[in-house]
């Protein structure tokens, strides 16, 4: 089944752009995205701008609302996501451990809805 | 007619983790395979009136199979949704068990004590799925209104199923952590039966049995684990005192006061003799470290002649793997009645932490009343009896403030 791995940093503490730092973490990203092609169960993902570039929007009374910002400020926040294909969760779990976010912040597993099965 | 029917019941009870084991293998579904079992029993209770047969988890088994069939067919046309219906080879309704019972029943533990299942779930789930009992009876357990317990365990299976939490023995790698997890849903239940912190005591005893046989169908499936045997001689080694552990008012009775003669020496023996086996292992851990201790009261003939500064450097060696203010607690206690009083009551006043802990308040109250602070007992003591909740604890209390107060 598939899994979407939501990656959650605390994005003020994150390293300068271009830093060696910043590199550093980079290079790890490429390499765990690497691997989990090899390994087959990579589907997809992408990371994301800081929430600064966010905008939320809602639909009130057939109005568009648009807000400046995050839907919900948090201390850690949205920062990417991975598609991968496991076996169960505790695959899905191990494949979450190698992020390297995991160390830092935090990546929730979240089963993806399969709609193919509902059909019998 | 009303025995036979009781006959029947204590099967139900006896089979029930095991043919669900083995049902959740077959259908790959909880949820499904615990419908299906109803079902078995159900016609078992119509069909069984001659007699029981030989083989009831055989039966109960082929039964549940057919009338998973039957519903999955049904569920199809109902639109209802099993994700696991490739499981099912309605062809061959009783093909050859590829995996051992023992596999089926070790696989369900570890699913029910899953980490990503919440821990009071893991509690509820492993007592329904693997032990047996029904909802209601958890629920009053537990002291839980029954909706919410149905409700706990349903959202727990709804958890397993969607998250894909799976039917498996975790990887050698992961087997000691998720091992450890296990161990303590066990330990957990065993200590809600135990301490009973609230009311309707006798309902909750029937945990500690419970627990026990928990630990012991798991050290029959995965032998020689020196936790697993260390925790199963921890919990006999408490339950053999449960005779002496309250007067005939249900007031507790603390470890010194105790009627040794109460105690069931055959079982303590039983226990030291599974604590020997663990300790052969060589591979300590927390729960043979507990044992160790609790072997080491059940063996003295009294408080006095008992090895209080082995208990101490145990309680050291236990603060290694449970690093917590409340194994300091019991350490300074013991470093307190070998002899050292004044230097387990400093021990005791460098913890911070317990402010809110009854125990740490009568821990005071006793040291200090040994070495003749009776003023400051008196204050320790009524501090604990704003923190207790049980109805016997409380009444304890008040008999060592009515003894302080009137020397």
């Amino acid at each position: 089944m598939q899994y979407a791995l939501l990656i959650y940093e605390d994005e003020s503490a994150a390293p300068a752009p271009n830093s060696p730092e910043a590199e550093q973490i980079f290079q790890r990203y490429w390499s765990f995205t690497e691997d989990i092609s090899k390994e087959g169960v990579n589907k997809g993902g992408e990371a994301l701008h800081p929430v600064a570039a966010a905008t939320t929007v809602r639909v009130v009374d057939g109005e568009v609302e648009l807000t400046d910002g995050p839907f919900a400020e948090t201390k850690e926040q949205l920062g990417g996501f991975y598609l991968v294909e496991a076996t169960d969760l505790d695959h899905a779990v191990s494949i979450a451990a190698r992020i390297p976010a995991a160390e830092t912040g935090s990546v929730e597993v979240r089963p993806v809805w399969d709609f193919s099965s509902e059909q019998g | 007619m009303h025995e036979h029917r009781r006959a029947i019941e204590a099967v139900f009870r006896e089979e029930y983790g095991l043919v669900l084991a083995g049902l959740v293998r077959y259908t790959g579904d909880l949820q499904l395979a615990e419908d299906s079992l109803q079902d078995a029993t159900i016609a078992a209770l119509g069909s069984w009136d001659d007699g029981i047969p030989d083989n009831p988890a055989a039966w109960l088994t082929t039964t549940a199979r057919r009338k998973a069939i039957d519903r999955v067919r049904r569920a199809k046309t109902l639109d209802l949704k099993y994700q696991t219906i490739g499981h099912l080879d309605a062809g061959d309704p009783d093909p050859e068990p590829v995996y051992s019972i023992e596999d089926d029943r070790l696989r369900l533990i570890f699913t029910c004590c899953h980490p990503a299942i919440r821990p009071d779930a893991r509690v509820a789930l492993t007592l329904r799925t693997v032990a047996g009992l029904t909802t209601p009876e958890i629920a009053r357990a537990f002291l839980v209104p029954e909706p919410t317990m149905a409700q706990r365990i349903v959202r727990a299976k709804r958890k397993i199923r969607d998250a894909g939490i799976p039917y498996e023995v975790p990887a050698p790698a992961d087997l000691p952590e998720r091992l450890d997890g296990v161990l303590a849903v066990i330990y957990l239940v065993f200590n809600e039966g135990y301490s009973a912190t609230s009311g309707a005591e006798h309902v909750r005893t029937s945990l500690t049995s419970e627990a026990i046989r928990l630990a012991t169908t798991l050290n029959e499936i995965l032998p020689s684990q020196p936790e697993v045997l260390g925790l199963l001689a921890l919990m006999e080694l408490h339950a053999a005192r449960t005779g002496a552990r309250t007067d005939v008012e249900g007031v507790p009775v603390l470890l010194p006061d105790q009627d040794r003669s109460l105690w069931d020496h055959d079982q303590i023996n039983r226990a030291v003799a599974t604590l020997d086996r663990a300790v052969q292992l060589q591979s300590p851990g927390q729960y043979q470290i507990q044992a160790a201790i609790a072997a080491l009261h059940a063996k003295a003939p009294s408080s006095e002649h008992t090895d209080w500064t082995q208990i101490a450097d145990l309680y050291q060696s236990l603060y290694r793997y449970v690093p917590t203010d409340v194994v300091r607690l019991n350490r300074a206690v013991a470093v307190a009645m070998s002899g050292r009083t004044e230097d387990g009551l400093t021990m005791v006043d460098e913890i911070d932490t317990l402010d809110r802990y009854p125990y740490f308040h009568t821990t005071r109250g006793a040291l200090l009343a040994d070495v003749d602070k009776v003023a400051e007992a008196i204050a320790a003591y009524e501090v604990a009896l704003t923190l207790i909740e049980s109805d016997a604890e409380r009444r304890f209390v008040e008999k060592r403030l009515t003894q302080l107060r009137s020397p």
